[in-house]
């Protein structure tokens, strides 16, 4: 596409279907705690990528 | 839901639901501002007569324009629906009443002062304490038997001053190293500390033991010495920087943040930072200080419109100095967007009050450190386990649908509803809109995005 570049994300609709394992780190823990943001968490499930 | 914005240069789509991001040039991203609410006619002469004066934006340039985002529309990467909001409830129901974090208040007390402090000096609104290695080990206990299936299990040691407890830090380190293998666990430490009791045993036991480190350092000399001073009234500066120095150069490559707050004070904390960098230190972190509006030290609307200024200046400096081969991070600007939360962690949240909890030097349970000291939100104790299960359903009812001001926001899967502490005390209820963090959060989201479009464009 010539005026549109889509950066490569994870598919969030996708990860419905394989995620929720919940070993990904708590939020708040290690950090800011005095901010709650999930967009810096790793995903820790390598086999739902 | 789209949300578009300009930022250093850079055009920039997201698609909320799908979570797609979007490069654009100027005639693409007018394009897609009509695109849903105008016919193909009304957008290609809007656009034409925009851009009357550049020869590469024709009628057939704008038709294949259009072409290009019914493509990605119906790929579901442009005004892709929303399918999350009807499930949303479920998504907690996943982890039933697992448990695997927990902030251990090692120790109510604190060699410092500071009036900024949430926890006010530590104390938490009550007497000092801390914490023995009996009521530890059962939370230890308590949190092995409540994790089920999952294997990484966090405590972060937190206070007041976990130093100041800091025989009992390693003991309880020591036992859960002893039973990890036995129930098929993973600890992961965290030690919160301002520093000044850091020494040689500590550094060679935190580096060693301890998967992240996060050192209170708010930058300017005078900014950190105006607020974090010992019970004489004396900064803690000059004492702690060669202690940090020396615990982050030993630490051979493992986590840490500097972690620093900023208020009224130093609205200006970019400056802040550059200190930090100046010192040798490249993970950081800046929070916006959390109080009662009114506060000395709570941000003003004029701040805040400095503080917004500052955000992208920081995502400029850290942009150049990639480039330039001396990178650094900042806690809000690292976003995997190949490897980051799937849409369940997105829409739960961070976890407060059901599988992450807080625990006092006595052994009660609170649904995180910023609730300690609120007797309503007492969810139980390390030894009878939750007793207080309306607190606990209340939490686990928490997710980004249950706030209608976070329905219709662009932002909500960054963020996932964001503090719940912060609303409370902002609003009264955990499912109230802590605003001003809001609007911070927002800009900060920006900047992470705008950062990852220009590396990927090459052109930051």
């Amino acid at each position: 596409m010539k005026r549109i570049t889509t950066l490569e994300t994870r598919n969030l609709c996708e990860s419905a279907k394989n995620g929720g394992c919940g070993e990904c780190q708590t939020s708040c823990q290690s950090a800011c705690k005095t901010s709650c943001g999930i967009a810096n968490q790793k995903c820790e499930n390598k086999e739902s990528k | 839901m789209i949300h578009q914005y300009k930022l250093n240069g850079y055009n920039i789509v997201l698609d909320t639901c799908s979570g797609s991001i979007h490069a654009v040039d100027e005639v693409a991203y007018d394009i897609i501002e009509m695109f849903l609410d105008n016919d193909e006619q009304t957008i290609v002469n809007t656009v034409l007569q925009k851009y009357k004066d550049r020869s590469d934006v024709t009628r057939e340039e704008i038709l294949l324009c259009i072409e290009d985002i019914k493509a990605l529309k119906q790929q579901n990467k442009l005004f892709a629906p929303d399918t999350f909001e009807s499930v949303a409830g479920t998504f907690k129901e996943r982890s039933g009443d697992v448990v695997k974090a927990l902030c251990i208040h090692i120790a109510h007390t604190c060699n410092l002062n500071c009036s900024y402090c949430f926890a006010s000096q530590g104390k938490y609104h009550g007497e000092r304490a801390v914490m023995s290695f009996e009521v530890g080990k059962q939370a230890f206990d308590f949190l092995i038997a409540n994790s089920g299936t999952r294997k990484n299990l966090e405590v972060d040691f937190f206070g007041g001053e976990p130093l100041m407890n800091w025989d009992v830090v390693k003991q309880l380190v020591q036992y859960a190293r002893s039973i990890e293998k036995k129930y098929n666990k993973n600890f992961r430490f965290t030690l919160t500390t301002n520093g000044l009791l850091i020494d040689d045993d500590v550094i060679d036991f935190a580096n060693k033991e301890m998967s992240n480190v996060v050192l209170s350092l708010d930058g300017r000399k005078e900014i950190h010495d105006r607020t974090r001073v010992d019970y004489n009234g004396k900064g803690s500066w000059e004492t702690i920087v060669p202690k940090f120095q020396k615990l982050v150069q030993a630490r051979g490559g493992k986590d840490y943040y500097m972690r620093g707050t900023f208020t009224h004070a130093n609205p200006d904390f970019l400056e802040d930072v550059k200190v930090m960098l100046e010192l040798g230190f490249n993970e950081l972190s800046m929070e916006p200080v959390v109080c009662k509006p009114g506060d000395d030290a709570a941000l003003t609307e004029e701040d805040k419109k400095i503080v917004m200024q500052q955000y992208e200046d920081l995502a400029k400096l850290m942009l150049e100095r990639k480039k330039e081969g001396r990178p650094f991070t900042f806690y809000h600007y690292m976003i995997d967007l190949t490897g980051g939360p799937c849409i369940y962690k997105r829409i739960s949240g961070c976890g407060s009050g059901t599988e992450y909890m807080a625990v006092t030097p006595w052994g009660d349970l609170y649904p995180c450190h910023q609730f300690v000291g609120e007797e309503k939100f007492k969810l139980g104790d390390v030894w009878n386990g939750v007793t207080n299960k309306e607190v606990r359903e209340d939490f686990a009812s928490c997710n980004v649908y249950s706030r209608e001001e976070c329905k219709t926001c662009w932002a909500r899967l960054y963020c996932s509803g964001g503090c719940a502490a912060n609303a409370y005390h902002s609003t009264g209820s955990v499912r109230g809109v802590y605003k001003d963090g809001c609007d911070l959060f927002k800009k900060r989201v920006e900047c992470a995005i705008m950062m990852k479009v220009a590396e990927e464009t090459q052109n930051g």
